[in-house]
């Protein structure tokens, strides 16, 4: 059989699965962008013409003094994809088309960088985005519980983006949390309630927990170690 | 060795405003960069190699011969500091640039000094906000008190310095796939050779060093190289900052002679499991090192002593666990790790800790046979020096080690998961 549109090698399979997930194991690929099938039958993406693409002034200028930072402007590729989430909420395919039109880049070599690093939203994402730190240290401590408080707290709401992650760097205060980028922790039971409500009630959340205000554990040292 | 070790990175790191670059001064701070400057760049890097330091970020190579490695001439030479702190178990370099960002920024314009380097770029991992707001007013204050910039206090030396955030992947702490995330990229590892040093950033020669080496060098051009090389065991000098996290106590940063034994840090300073517990397994260099066991407690916290005991010090990141705690889990939360930061390039990488993942899974939801323990271990083989990168190797060491040395408990929970689906 041949296909009338085009076709191609695999042209079936891809069309039985256009626009669905192939997961690579159970608990989906870890890698975002690996599960979705490209879609070959689309033209490649031009670099965005400056007259019909409408930058947000504030964004331009971040980007551009991102490029002017470095010897290559390629290097400023995750500062103004950091600044587009920002605008944008997310690395929406707008947010991308801005940051590449002022890169003078593709959207997809933007693309193909945002879906490599774990903190570019590809999903729309809440007003509060949480990560929790499910590594070794924290899991030992008891990081999986209070993933699951959090998530029953949070329930279905859209505000809170809550997100198992890779260590944090911050096992001295394990378990703990990322809230929008600040770290709290160790979290005890029922901190889950509290982090939640706080959030929700336009308060800084749990802020005696704080990373920030942490002496050195060298510096706690009992006077005199038996 | 010493009796009582006077700190030298923790010395002052809870004095009150240390970030700001007066109480820094006050201090002692930059007094070093002074005298790096009015030294030759040769005597610098001899300080360095006299010194006997070694790199803190996991391999351990030695700082000062690094440095000598880049070439000479006029080209455009790079310092890059890895600060891409990823490593589960490690966050020294957190603690140290959160409350001590002048002693970082004074060993790096050491660090560019001593390899001729003029672009300089701080590469922090995207997670650490704080931090980063912290180094960048810092840098902005070392900017205006001419620390950084053009002829750095009326020597030849000149040297941009420039914070870039990464977005988070452990990979970019590796130092070829931070340079691609610099050059704004997929963080994939390259080939070597070149190394960076010949070949790195921008296609540069580029000096490569750790957030905690970097900070060490003023300290080693105050006091000489030679007093620093007294610090510590042959082979390993100087001291290191010590993440203690797991099952301890007192979990966090400890500053420690190096070949101290590795039972003082775990119960003397971090103060050991909870009481009623015991030592079952310890990491003693973050997640990619070969785990130990309650009988290797006494082994010396160095370099050579922990590699003689199969395992590496890494990047200093002891995590103990527990007598209650499952193999079995460890395994299967550091297999996970790895597979979800592997950057896919290299086939036996990217396929080795998913199929790893799921021999663990299938273990825990008992469908696996004692077989599957042998064929786990052989994958781990098969994965160790077969890519351009050691990120699959990292979950090979530790996985390989939990196997040889727990396999009777891997074989009792396979067995006993059989029974119960008989009964």
């Amino acid at each position: 059989m041949t296909p009338s549109n085009g076709g191609g090698p695999g042209f079936e399979y891809r069309q039985e699965f256009a626009g669905r997930e192939i997961p690579r194991s159970r608990d989906g690929s870890r890698t975002p962008g690996w599960d979705q099938p490209a879609d070959l039958d689309k033209d490649p993406a031009a670099v965005p013409d400056p007259a019909l693409v409408e930058v947000p002034a504030e964004l331009r200028t971040e980007i551009e003094e991102a490029m002017a930072r470095y010897p290559d402007r390629h290097s400023a590729a995750l500062p103004a994809l950091a600044a587009a989430q920002r605008h944008h909420g997310w690395c929406s395919p707008q947010a991308i088309l801005e940051a590449a039109c002022v890169m003078r880049v593709t959207p997809g070599y933007l693309t193909s960088v945002a879906t490599f690093y774990d903190m570019f939203e590809l999903e729309p994402a809440g007003e509060h985005v949480v990560y929790v730190c499910t590594n070794i240290t924290c899991s030992l401590r008891g990081a999986d519980a209070l993933y699951d408080s959090l998530e029953a707290e949070v329930d279905d709401g859209s505000d809170i983006t809550l997100r198992h992650f890779e260590c944090l760097g911050a096992c001295d205060i394990a378990p703990m949390v990322s809230v929008d980028h600040v770290y709290y922790g160790p979290l005890a039971e029922g901190d889950a309630k509290r982090l939640v409500g706080d959030l929700r009630a336009g308060r800084e959340p749990i802020p005696e927990l704080a990373l920030a205000l942490r002496p050195t554990a060298a510096s706690e040292l009992p006077k005199e170690p038996k | 060795m010493s009796a009582t070790l006077e700190p030298l990175l923790l010395r002052d790191i809870d004095e009150p405003g240390l970030n700001d670059i007066a109480v820094y001064e006050r201090r002692g701070g930059y007094k070093a960069l002074r005298k790096a400057l009015a030294m030759t760049q040769d005597a610098v890097i001899a300080e360095l190699e006299t010194s006997g330091l070694r790199g803190r970020g996991g391999a351990g190579f030695p700082a000062g011969r690094k440095a000598s490695f880049l070439p000479k001439g006029d080209m455009d030479k790079y310092l890059v500091c890895n600060a891409d702190e990823s490593e589960p178990g490690t966050f020294k370099d957190r603690e140290l640039m959160q409350k001590s960002p002048h002693m970082l920024i004074e060993g790096i314009v050491i660090a560019a000094h001593a390899g001729g380097a003029n672009h300089a770029f701080i590469y922090i991992r995207g997670e650490y906000e704080e931090q980063a707001r912290i180094l960048d007013a810092a840098i902005a204050q070392a900017r205006a008190a001419g620390y950084i910039g053009e002829r750095i206090l009326g020597s030849e030396l000149s040297l941009s310095l420039v914070l870039h955030r990464g977005a988070g992947a452990y990979i970019c702490g590796e130092e070829t796939g931070l340079l691609d995330s610099l050059e704004g990229k997929r963080g994939n590892p390259r080939l070597k050779p070149p190394f960076p040093a010949l070949q790195g950033l921008y296609q540069g020669p580029t000096l490569i060093n750790n957030v905690e080496t970097l900070m060490t060098m003023p300290h080693i051009i105050n006091m000489g190289g030679a007093k620093y090389a007294e610090l510590g065991v042959s082979g390993s000098s100087g001291t290191k900052v010590v993440s203690v996290s797991g099952h301890v106590q007192r979990p966090g940063n400890y500053e420690i002679e190096l070949g101290i034994p590795s039972r003082e840090i775990i119960f003397d300073l971090a103060g050991g499991p909870p009481r009623g517990r015991k030592v079952k397994l310890w990491f003693p260099g973050g997640s990619s090192a070969p785990v130990l066991t309650a009988k290797d407690l006494d082994v010396p916290y160095d370099f050579d002593s922990l590699a003689k005991a199969g395992s590496m010090l890494g990047s200093g990141a002891i995590i103990v666990i527990d007598d209650k705690t499952p193999v079995l889990d460890v395994a299967l939360k550091t297999a996970k790790f790895y597979r979800h930061e592997s950057c896919g390039k290299c086939t036996p990488c990217r396929e080795g800790t998913n199929w790893t993942v799921k021999t663990l899974e299938r273990i825990e939801a008992g469908d696996a046979t004692p077989m599957d323990l042998d064929i786990m271990a052989s994958v781990q083989e098969h994965i160790i020096g077969n890519c351009l990168c050691v990120l699959g190797d990292a979950m090979a060491m530790p996985i390989g080690s939990m196997i040889a040395k727990f396999r009777d408990e891997f074989e009792a929970h396979i067995q006993s998961r059989q029974l119960a689906s008989v009964a």
